[in-house]
């Protein structure tokens, strides 16, 4: 049974339509990656999807459809963002960033300081005042802090060192081993991408133009749509 | 931050060593105002839970300060005429117990909070501070024609309410009681500062868009703060009525509410004691300089205008530097 499934959602900023008709499916447990060229609305289609931007068409989540779902309680269902460029609470320390979004379920501070124990040795200091990787180490573990059952990463290991992009990775695959989450990952990596996702949906100009087994996306199609 | 925490201590010995000083040397006008800038300070309290940690500024927290004197005025009014407040459904009378005034009091200023609330928090920045100023003055102009109280004349209560234990009307008791409130609503403000509650707030405010990702409904935070922060400024309002035992319109109007603004910008916005040190320099100057010239509000202007300008710590700020909330 499908976790998420978009049908035929389309979005629009103002005048400007960035989403004509995207279509998205992701299983419990499964792990997706949303590809396409910059620009090409993977980002709108994450937004829609945390109802951060209005749509129309439908999203459809744990069978409940979130599509005219304020962004807060579409959260509350357990869909977990790390959005684009981090985007911590600066004046907000480590641990108070962690509690902010914390929710009942089984992640919590201790089981985010293990599986970053960067973290948990900077626990007093303020966000603005941690490195990039250790500030996209904190909003992995805020979003993993609401017990979410789909786990959204827009560009996250994004203008990262070679090591931290690593470390993100093996989180990655972590979660998707022992826990078991349902990921929807968005990078420009196709080599991670390969080595962690179940299937892949590649997007062109606001459509939804390929979607299969992440073994089946060949080199024609990493051409044709990614630049590969 | 330990220099703030020493600070803080500082203001707390001066609110209880002068208050002793001056009832061994039989000072009662000097215990006065220091109740009157406990209870200031306790409105300002108030003001900065909406704005200090949720970003509200509000420029109409006078109606919650003459909600909360207007409860007392209208329970003591009526027990002291010996006329019900109400026959039916069923027979109400007035009161002339402190406790109870209170308690009507945060009631009623947290039912105000909640309406206001709900339909302020629809808008924001200056939109919200006029909305906010527009409440302030419907509740002013509907008590200047409501002539069973008084009107523009205000209300008088010719004895102090009473407190059990305590002969209220001798200064240094009823300045105890309301030192004790202040320091208790001092000390929830800090444990609300750095409950989840209060740490999802402060995210609220730097952020509400990505506050709502992590499943937080940054418009019921801001609700839940303005309310807390308007029942805090209806008690210090019943007190303040219950001090002068008189209620008048005054107490409504946006200029109470700019002074509740002054004390928290003097001492400092987001600061613990910000507002009780605002509230303490206000009394001072209003007191010292007001004996000197009638014109004491310009010097008052001077220092806010050096605070905005050159310390946008406040008078905490200054002293101790930037701090965070949570600290």
């Amino acid at each position: 049974m499908s976790l998420l499934q978009l049908s035929d959602v389309s979005a629009s900023y103002g005048a400007s339509q960035a989403l004509f008709g995207v279509d998205l499916d992701i299983a419990e447990g499964q792990v997706a990656a949303l590809m396409g060229r910059n620009g090409m609305g993977k980002s709108s289609t994450v937004k829609c999807i945390c109802r951060m931007l209005p749509s129309s068409g439908h999203i459809f989540f744990a069978g409940q459809d979130i599509t005219n779902m304020p962004s807060h309680r579409a959260a509350r269902l357990g869909i977990g963002l790390v959005p684009e460029g981090r985007r911590c609470f600066k004046d907000l320390s480590v641990y108070e960033n962690l509690v902010a979004a914390q929710q009942a379920g089984l992640w919590n501070f201790a089981k985010i300081v293990d599986l970053f124990p960067r973290l948990g040795e900077r626990e007093s200091q303020l966000a603005a005042s941690l490195s990039g990787g250790e500030q996209q180490m904190l909003a992995i573990g805020r979003a993993l802090m609401t017990n979410p059952r789909l786990l959204i990463l827009d560009e996250a290991t994004e203008g990262l060192a070679p090591l931290i992009r690593q470390e993100i990775w093996s989180v990655i695959s972590k979660l998707k081993y022992d826990i078991g989450l349902s990921i929807l990952v968005i990078d420009k990596s196709l080599k991670e991408l390969r080595s962690v996702c179940d299937k892949a949906v590649v997007i062109e100009r606001g459509l939804t133009v390929w979607s299969g087994q992440m073994k089946d996306l060949n080199q024609d199609v990493a051409e044709k749509y990614l630049g590969v | 931050m330990m220099r703030e925490y020493y600070l803080n201590t500082i203001i707390l010995g001066i609110f209880i060593i002068i208050p002793i000083w001056a009832f061994i040397m039989d000072e009662p006008f000097t215990i006065t105002l220091m109740t009157r800038a406990a209870i200031f300070a306790l409105a300002a309290v108030g003001l900065n839970i909406a704005l200090g940690l949720g970003g509200l500024v509000s420029l109409g927290h006078a109606t919650f300060f003459g909600i909360g004197g207007y409860s007392m005025g209208i329970l003591a009014y009526h027990a002291q005429t010996f006329t019900p407040l109400m026959e039916w459904p069923i027979l109400v009378s007035g009161s002339k117990l402190m406790p109870l005034i209170w308690i009507n009091a945060v009631i009623m200023s947290a039912v105000a909070g909640l309406l206001i609330g709900i339909l302020s928090l629809r808008t924001s920045g200056v939109y919200f501070i006029m909305i906010t100023l527009a409440f302030g003055q419907m509740f002013f102009f509907f008590s200047i024609s409501w002539s069973a109280y008084g009107g523009e004349d205000g209300l008088s209560i010719y004895i102090r309410n009473s407190f059990p234990g305590l002969n209220t009307l001798v200064p240094i008791h009823y300045y105890t009681l309301c030192i004790t409130l202040l320091c208790a609503v001092l000390w929830i403000n800090s444990r609300l500062i750095k409950s989840p509650f209060g740490i999802a707030l402060n995210a609220a405010r730097q952020v509400p868009a990505r506050v709502e990702t992590v499943g937080l409904n940054p418009v019921r935070l801001k609700l839940a703060a303005f309310i807390m922060s308007g029942t805090v400024t209806g008690l210090a309002g019943a007190l303040f009525a219950d001090l002068n035992r008189f209620v008048s319109p005054t107490m409504f109007s946006w200029q109470t509410s700019g002074e509740i603004m002054v004390f928290v910008i003097i001492g400092g916005v987001g600061r613990l004691f910000g507002p009780v040190v605002g509230a303490l320099v206000f009394v001072a100057l209003e007191h010292w300089l007001g004996g000197l010239s009638d014109f004491w509000h310009i010097y008052l202007g001077l220092l806010l205008l050096g605070i905005v300008l050159f310390g946008r710590g406040g008078l905490i700020g200054m002293i101790c530097g930037e701090a965070r909330l949570h600290e």
